[in-house]
């Protein structure tokens, strides 16, 4: 710890943990209005958990309907009259079902998740930092999400029920309550994002903050764990996307509120501005949903094959590239929506090459197992199936990007298997994989194994049931949101399917429950974590877990990357990132290896 | 980092927010409510009066514009004949579906609101009846015997109208809570079917039936307006003054020439002042 | 079980060019997709940990990494070369669709297709037009250019046999073309979320013989006006159309004209 650091971050003010201090915060201090990075994490996580399940309900009630069309739902009147009278769907809640699962999952669940979570977690610690740049930042960043998410909660409990008008908003549809029948939900689920985005942005700033000035000695930038990489990308991104949905959202809440004509083209608004406006934003916002995903898996393949990451520069490249390349693929959501022909063909191109990177990071993760000495533990195996999931999406993602292919699989369920394989069979599994793998850091104990092992496996298998069939329904050309394909004669032969895809997602909903059941018990029950159960080699594993706050008892020093393993001379086969060259022995206990 | 409040308080939180009703009927309220504690005794038997009348029509009526159901197969095969718009039901020289009704007379009186409903069908793919009455805060009984898909669009001028679907065979009820001569209702799914529904808080309304007779039964002996409405010939009134137990005579008489004026909707019919804000009669349907 | 990876007969004309580039596309990705994940499926088997066996430390390297970007990008440029030209004649009505295609116009609403057919004459705005409601009729092997708006909403004008769609978008009027090239009766449906009845906003294509069609069109102009829709609903006034439906409560700004009210008080 002695050497002078080649770069020294500047830390603003650090409070490093001091083993011997009492920490005296009140209960309120500590675990509610708490400014430390990795409270707010957990805090996030349970928010995003909750909206998680909300939308997972969402879609049982959507697959409900489409795989029994107009079959009464059990106890299904509660939902009351406006909605579900007698417990059956009608075609105006189906549209708000259809909606508001897309906006929960997007926007309250995955996005926290990936940036809310792993942002918080992983940052300061990998970093080598006491806490985030802006601790009070952070935590107004926490409680400004969750207003959001309550505001949209309530939307469905007001006259005229939640948005109706798909989580894309199209006006004039979004913009018209006489037309979408929903008056005081769309007003809400406008407002609802907008508060959303500015805790993103709140926690944007943050984290390039943090990451920009606060590493350690040592961390230089090509020795970051990949996670901060993509967090880093992801967070400039959030910052320079979200500004332009919050702009758009104030106009068409201007439309429906006081009479403005932004998208009305009946005083000369454009509709088609709106989806300009909104895809800006949508598409990057998608790879803001997918490249901390990337990352996490990176991090988590490497670890389970104990073998560095093949090509980290590379793979940095790879995301920078996307990221770059992100902003310039919009128009590939429109290639029908009526804008110029012309502008198809650009876009076609941009979003052709964007695929390219996607690949490169997909052979490189091949590369990293190639040779590898591979430990299936449970992180491991749901970062497996992101691999292998996101394979699929990618692909399906070529076909649409073909403008003349795109005309006829464009709002097909095509693109509903394309969404769902690269959001759930990509992000959702490396959230898994993340929650698996840092769970232990955070909470102090295991996630059960067998019960993780299980989860994965029935997850995988339904997961896949669900969904691929997907993409040959769309080639037969059943159309989105849908509320009963039985009405065109040439889907309802299609109707045996749609009902498989239905019982297999029930399946798959309740195979969440032993996720939930682990999640919960090992909160209290799990068997104690070390400090390094995956023996991995970023920062945070040299910790207790879970970390004191203040995290490091003095500022770390960094030697090397994190994904040094299997290193040829060295005893073990990981060395973590903090550990002096000179095997200085003492200090470093052997740490306890669990075979998860 | 022990678990905070967290997941279960949320979850908890959340079953019970939707298990204290999901939404509920969705309340039509705009304009005014008739205040129920103020209504009037019955119109007691030795002093009811009678108004009863005949529609006349003299001329041609156009033909009945063919519909063209060929698109809903289930709803074509119920028609033998050629279904045709509504629009002019003449037999005989009497008009049918014109909805008559006390206009002026009836004073401050309030009338109770009736429990029992009125029921309009979607039938065929037309609604039945054609042209509706019905009064403030008398549920409005929406039945589907289709089975298939029909929306039933009411749009309104001064009450809060309603959009509701009915994917299957269903029964939707809803009510009005103000006055208005008349509201028309559509079907988006099939552009074919309109009907017509004539609000107003007291008893006093009728439709015309095939041979063109009405009858108001069970009124207060005075002297009255009467007005009739027809959906293309437009708005005509008449006196009548009646005692007790004696039945008045009233008489319309249309004619093929009265058509092309325009027709009136969204009427505000208000026999109670209560500053209604009154909203422009759409430009047709 | 019709799995969809074969397309459906496609029977216009520019229909089985479009097949092309898929059934391209869908070699290539199946290719690949096998490659990768018959070799993920190997790398997992052959180098699961074994006592005594360390893994291979090695950072990269950097030709594989050449190849693995420029192979997938030469993959996909060729399918965007290839897309091109295909996607500007689908799309592209001038330049593409023939100068004696039949002229139609579709105004999509909630929820119903609104077509005018410009009757014997073959011009639309002339006195011969007629309006049906759901139905199109077209002749086998002549092309067909249709004027598309939506009186309300976006929706979204798809004919899947024609490999046909195109958003219809209030406010603009887009040019929709093809050629149908077998005569039959397909399937129109509307692929944009547009309200309650989306999911039942279909209607029906009908192909008919050359001969076939005249005498339909003869049949259509002869008999008394079949039902058509109000003057409101077609397509000649998309803008004024496309201003709100008639309930509107929406225009809170305007003075209302005085009503016919013959003495009654308004407040």
């Amino acid at each position: 710890m002695s050497t002078m650091p080649v770069e020294v971050g500047h830390p603003s003010v650090q409070h490093w943990a001091e083993p011997g201090h009492a920490d005296d915060r009140s209960f309120i201090r500590k675990y509610v209005f708490s400014t430390d990075h990795k409270v707010i994490g957990c805090q996030f996580l349970i928010l995003s958990l909750t909206f998680l399940l909300v939308g997972g309900l969402l879609a049982m009630l959507i697959r409900w309907q489409l795989g029994w069309p107009g079959l009464a739902i059990p106890g299904g009147s509660i939902l009351g009259e406006a909605k579900a009278p007698g417990g059956i769907i009608l075609p105006e809640f189906y549209n708000s079902l259809v909606t508001m699962h897309g906006t929960f999952m997007i926007f309250f669940a995955i996005m926290p998740l990936l940036v809310g979570v792993f942002g918080n977690w992983l940052i300061p610690l990998h970093v080598g930092a006491a806490d985030m740049a802006f601790p009070r930042l952070n935590m107004a960043s926490f409680w400004t999400a969750v207003p959001a998410g309550l505001i949209m909660l309530a939307s469905f409990f007001v006259t005229g029920g939640a948005s109706s008008a798909g989580w894309t908003a199209y006006a004039p549809l979004s913009a018209s309550p006489e037309l979408s029948g929903v008056y005081m939900g769309q007003k809400l689920w406008c407002i609802s994002l907008i508060v959303l985005g500015f805790s993103s942005l709140m926690g944007a700033v943050n984290y390039i903050t943090t990451i920009v000035n606060m590493r350690a000695p040592g961390m230089k930038w090509m020795r970051l764990p990949l996670p901060i990489w993509a967090l880093f990308i992801t967070a400039i991104l959030v910052l320079l996307a979200i500004p332009v949905l919050t702009g758009a959202l104030i106009l068409l809440l201007f439309d429906q509120t006081i009479g403005t004509s932004f998208f009305l083209p009946a005083d000369g608004g454009q509709p088609l501005m709106w989806q300009h406006l909104f895809w800006y934003f949508g598409h990057p916002e998608v790879y803001i949903l997918i490249l901390p995903a990337m990352g996490i898996t990176s991090e988590v393949l490497s670890n389970g094959a104990r073998k560095p990451i093949f090509g980290y520069k590379f793979m940095v490249y790879a995301l920078v590239s996307i990221a770059f390349l992100g902003w310039i693929v919009w128009g590939h959501h429109m290639f029908q929506s009526g804008m110029n022909p012309f502008l198809g063909a650009t876009f076609m191109t941009s979003t052709m090459i964007i695929a390219v990177p996607s690949a490169i990071k997909v052979f490189n993760w091949l590369g990293t197992l190639w040779r590898g000495d591979i430990h299936f533990h449970t992180p491991m195996l749901n970062a497996l199936a992101f691999v292998a999931m996101f394979v699929i999406g990618g692909l399906s993602g070529v076909f649409m990007a073909s403008t003349p292919v795109d005309i006829y699989i464009h709002d097909t369920y095509f693109i509903v298997a394309h969404i769902h394989y690269v959001l759930f069979g990509g992000s959702l599994f490396a959230i898994f994989a993340g929650i698996y793998f840092w769970f232990p850091k955070f909470f102090g104990r295991m996630l059960n194994p067998t019960l993780g092992k299980i989860h994965f496996v029935l997850t995988f298998v339904f997961y896949n049931l669900v969904f691929f069939p997907m993409h040959n329904l769309g080639l037969n050309g059943m159309m989105r949101r849908l509320y009963d394909p039985n009405q065109y004669e040439f889907l309802a032969p299609h109707q045996p399917m749609n009902t498989f895809i239905s019982v297999s997602a029930l399946l798959l909903g309740t195979a969440q429950l032993i996720f939930m059941f682990n999640f919960l018990w090992s909160l209290r029950a799990g068997k104690k974590a070390p400090p390094n159960p995956w023996n991995a080699n970023s920062l945070e594993w040299s910790l207790p877990s879970p970390p004191p706050h203040g995290n490091f008892p003095a500022m770390p020093t960094v030697y090397r990357g994190p994904y040094e393993y299997s290193v040829p001379g060295h005893h073990r086969d990981y060395w973590p990132q903090d550990e002096p060259p000179a095997e200085g022995g003492h200090r470093t206990a052997e740490r306890e290896e669990v075979h998860a | 980092m022990r678990r905070s409040m967290g997941s279960m308080t949320l979850a908890i939180l959340f079953a019970v927010a939707t298990a204290c009703g999901g939404g509920g009927e969705e309340a039509d309220t705009g304009g005014t409510a008739v205040d129920e504690e103020q209504a009037g005794p019955a119109v007691s038997p030795d002093s009811a009066a009678t108004v009863t009348g005949v529609v006349h029509f003299t001329g041609t009526p156009p033909a009945g514009e063919p519909i063209d159901m060929s698109e809903e197969p289930s709803c074509a095969e119920q028609h033998a004949d050629q279904p045709t718009r509504q629009v002019a039901v003449v037999s005989d020289g009497n008009l049918a579906n014109v909805f008559v009704y006390v206009k002026e007379g009836l004073g401050d009186r309030r009338f109770p609101t009736p429990d029992e409903g009125v029921t309009i069908d979607q039938q065929g793919c037309e609604y039945h009846p054609h042209v509706l009455a019905i009064q403030t805060g008398q549920p409005l009984i929406i039945k589907n015997s289709d089975g298939l898909l029909h929306n039933i669009n009411t749009q309104p001028t001064i009450n809060q109208g309603f959009n509701v679907s009915q994917p299957v065979s269903m029964e939707t009820t809803k009510e009005f809570s103000s006055a208005e001569v008349m509201i028309p209702v559509k079907c988006d799914v099939h552009g074919w079917m309109e009907a017509f529904i004539g609000v107003q808080e007291h008893p006093y309304m009728a439709v015309s039936a095939e041979d063109g007779t009405f009858r108001l039964e069970n009124l207060p002996p005075g002297t009255y307006t009467i007005e009739a409405w027809h959906e293309a010939y437009g708005t005509q009134t008449q006196t009548v003054t009646v005692g007790a137990q004696e039945t008045g005579e009233v008489m319309f008489e249309y004619s093929s020439e009265m058509a092309g004026r325009p027709v009136p909707l969204g009427e505000p019919i208000d026999l109670h002042d209560h500053g209604a804000e009154h909203r422009v009669a759409s430009a047709g349907r | 079980m019709d799995w969809g990876w074969l397309l459906p007969e496609p029977v216009s004309a520019f229909g089985s060019e479009i097949d092309s580039i898929y059934y391209l596309i869908l070699v290539i990705t199946a290719v690949i997709f096998v490659l990768v994940e018959v070799a993920l499926v190997v790398f997992l088997v052959k180098f699961r940990h074994k006592e005594g066996r360390r893994a291979e430390y090695s950072h990269g390297n950097t030709k594989l990494e050449a190849i693995w970007t420029v192979v997938p990008f030469i993959l996909v440029m060729v399918i965007a070369w290839m897309s091109m030209d295909v996607w500007l004649e689908a799309k592209v009505a001038d330049g593409h669709a023939p100068g004696d295609a039949l002229p139609l116009r579709v105004a999509a609403k909630q929820f119903e297709w609104n077509v005018t057919y410009p009757g014997p004459d073959e011009k639309l705005d002339t006195a011969d037009d007629f309006v049906k409601r759901n139905q199109l009729h077209v002749p086998v092997g002549r092309a067909v250019r249709i004027d598309l708006s939506s009186d309300d909403v976006i929706h979204s004008f798809f004919l899947p046999d024609f490999r046909v769609k195109q958003d219809a978008v209030p406010g603009m009027v887009i040019p929709v073309w093809f050629e149908p090239t077998t005569a039959g009766e397909y399937a129109l449906g509307c692929a944009e979320l547009c309200g309650l009845g989306h999911y039942r906003m279909r209607g029906s294509m009908t192909v008919h013989e050359t001969a076939a069609f005249d005498s339909w069109v003869a049949e259509e102009t002869s008999e008394p006006a079949v039902e058509t829709p109000t003057p409101a609903d077609t397509a000649g006034a998309e803008l004024e159309a496309a201003s709100a439906s008639p309930s509107a409560p929406e225009d809170h700004d305007h003075s209302s004209r005085q009503p016919d009210s013959e003495g009654e008080e308004q407040a």
